[in-house]
């Protein structure tokens, strides 16, 4: 099993991010996402920048990939995937279809993030002709809808040269939108936001008028309210043929998290549950994603 | 341009029809399209005998099969797809690149449009679904502001719809799991957003309403103020503090305003949501829909929405209050 660090999906600041990057070179994540795919204004790093950290990490032992905006509106939002894209150094993560299509029309191999949608093996075929090596399932699949995609990749002969990713752990990106509910919590205009959402590193809660919590306001992007926790269902994973398991940082506890998986993959058993603040499992278990299913 | 209207059953697509639609929408009676509502939607039979009713009025009839076809499920929707293509439809809106795929190789002869929730906003999206399933339309989600859509007119290697009136989605379609984070069902796996099966309504010891969804409380209504349908992107959180609508306030969208602007840089058709409404909803919007279009085509230059209009599908809008949506930047 491998373990795959995802892209920040939150605002930073530039040393913030140079800083948590540091920490990433010296932990034992196998594979690093870089690169913005929330929000195009985000510019705190540009493609620049993060090649810098591209190079950096990968002298350090890691397999490192670039990952793309999701929501993509604006001509320039098309010429920056457009750029990222042709950065000729490092493999991409297509999170729209957008760099699928420029990456497989320059002939190079890709991988999808959990954004662009397969849930069936029959896309799978299609995107794996056009060169994915590597897809991030849907974060609302479950294991047994998983299974079966994986059973069908098997029928159609595809499932060979195939990597599977799961989201296991982390604050999930629900949705995305052309609204930033940032800059409207905080009343004002997306156009002249003044970037607020460097004040909330961790994003802003939303909850219920009875205090529970729902949601993470993520600019434009809405989040889990609960952190997904998957870190030990690995055991499973492996079972089924999944080959890496994606983390996404909020904080630093990120490497807290890798570090309690990778102490049970040394020992190569599984242990026993590790629970995490404000934790969720259900879309695993094919119940409601908020819920926390106790094995 | 082309104005394409909804309908869940026959009576709404006979009340569409006869209302001034040049084209019609359905959906077969399972979670293969995104309006999977009890009750709703058409067999195969129905489907045939509204195809009828369009054909000899010279109507166009869409079939929607927009749902992400799931793995252990995948042969209702290759069924679908060829039915949609045994009825001989006009067209088979779909998202999910299996069944584009699908489609494109058992039934070359089908016309495809990429459904909105196949979540194209941007002219690389378009430009691969073009070449892997040579679709000739594409259903734009509700995020670009009209300068934008403006902007991919020019570029999209195909013809685009967008939406012009109807109950607004603040999410990009396709991208949304909002709804089976607190429910299990979301549109790309079952065809529904915020079930009926999940809603409760529960009148408060003072005389309003709480709505829940999933057992959350969605929103709370006091005496006397009309308590709306718990959709998520809709209710009324706590952030920060404040209760408010912290996401969007329930509202529908509505572009007649925006009918020149839409029509000279040539956006193929509009497209007004609505398959789960009744057949007097989707009468009366197709109806002012229609004479708008007309008016517009009359006389161009002269062209202002009419205030009856307005009122109208002012009525007919969720909270009786319209918007110009994504289309609008101050919106964002």
């Amino acid at each position: 099993m491998q373990t795959t660090l995802g892209p920040l999906l939150h605002f930073w600041s530039k040393n913030e991010v140079f800083d948590f990057y540091e920490q990433v070179a010296e932990s034992g994540f196998d594979r690093i996402c870089l690169g913005e795919v929330t929000c195009g204004k985000r510019r705190e790093l540009k493609l620049a920048d993060w090649l810098e950290l591209a190079r950096r990490l990968q002298n350090s032992g890691k397999n490192v990939i670039l990952s793309t905006m999701t929501l993509l509106e604006s001509q320039s939002d098309y010429f920056q995937l457009k750029k990222v894209c042709g950065n000729e150094e490092f493999l991409v993560e297509a999170n729209d279809m957008a760099a699928v299509q420029e990456l497989s029309s320059r002939g190079l191999d890709f991988v999808t993030g959990p954004s662009v949608n397969i849930y069936n093996a029959y896309a799978l075929k299609h995107l794996q002709k056009l060169g994915l090596k590597r897809w991030v399932m849907p974060v609302e699949l479950s294991a047994e809808k998983l299974k079966a995609v994986l059973a069908q990749a098997e029928s159609l002969g595809i499932s060979e040269s195939l990597e599977t990713e799961v989201f296991s752990y982390g604050y999930m990106p629900l949705a995305y939108s052309a609204r930033c509910f940032t800059a409207r919590v905080n009343k004002l205009n997306k156009d002249a936001c003044e970037f607020t959402c460097l004040k909330t590193p961790n994003g802003i809660p939303l909850a219920t008028q009875e205090g529970e919590k729902l949601f993470t306001i993520n600019g434009i992007q809405t989040m889990s309210g609960q952190c997904m926790n998957l870190l030990d269902q690995w055991w499973m994973m492996e079972d089924m043929g999944v080959s890496s398991m994606r983390f996404s940082a909020h904080s630093k506890e990120v490497f807290t998290a890798l570090d309690k998986v990778l102490a049970q993959l040394e020992l190569e058993q599984p242990g026993e549950t590790m629970p995490v603040n404000d934790q969720c499992n259900g879309y695993w278990f094919g119940r409601n994603g908020l819920e926390m299913e106790q094995i | 341009m082309e104005l394409v209207c909804p309908a869940g059953n026959y009576p709404s697509l006979k009340s569409a029809v006869d209302n001034g639609a040049d084209a019609v929408y359905i959906g077969f009676r399972d979670e293969t399209n995104a309006r999977h509502f009890a009750g709703l939607n058409f067999s195969d039979k129905r489907a045939l005998k509204a195809l009828e009713y369009a054909r000899d009025r010279k109507v166009r009839i869409f079939v929607a099969v927009n749902t992400f076809a799931q793995a252990d499920n995948w042969s209702k929707w290759e069924r679908a797809v060829d039915t949609a293509s045994d009825l001989g439809v006009d067209a088979l809106i779909a998202a999910d690149s299996g069944v584009l795929g699908y489609a494109a190789e058992k039934h070359p002869s089908l016309n495809l449009h990429l459904s909105v929730q196949g979540s194209a906003t941007n002219q690389g999206s378009l430009e691969f679904y073009h070449q892997n399933f040579d679709i000739k339309r594409a259903v734009l989600p509700r995020v670009l502001s009209l300068k934008q859509v403006a902007a991919l007119t020019e570029k999209s290697p195909v013809e685009l719809e967008v939406f012009a009136f109807g109950s607004l989605c603040i999410m990009a379609e396709g991208r949304c799991l909002l709804s089976s984070y607190v429910t299990g069902e979301s549109p790309n796996t079952a065809g529904a957003c915020s079930p009926a099966s999940a809603v409760r309504w529960q009148e408060t010891a003072a005389g309003g309403m709480d709505t829940r969804l999933g057992g959350k409380l969605i929103d709370r209504f006091k005496a006397g103020e009309q308590a709306g349908y718990p959709t998520l992107c809709k209710g009324r959180f706590e952030v920060e503090g404040d209760i408010n609508h912290a996401l969007e306030e329930p509202t529908s969208l509505n572009t007649l305003d925006l009918i020149p602007e839409l029509s000279v840089m040539g956006i193929g058709a509009v497209k007004i949501e609505g398959r789960q409404r009744s057949p007097a909803y989707v009468g009366e919007v197709t109806r002012v829909w229609r004479e708008a279009l007309d008016h517009y085509k009359q006389a161009p230059s002269s062209y202002r929405a009419k205030d009856q209009w307005m009122r109208a599908l002012g009525k007919l809008s969720e909270g009786s209050q319209t918007t110009l949506g994504a289309y609008s930047r101050p919106w964002q």
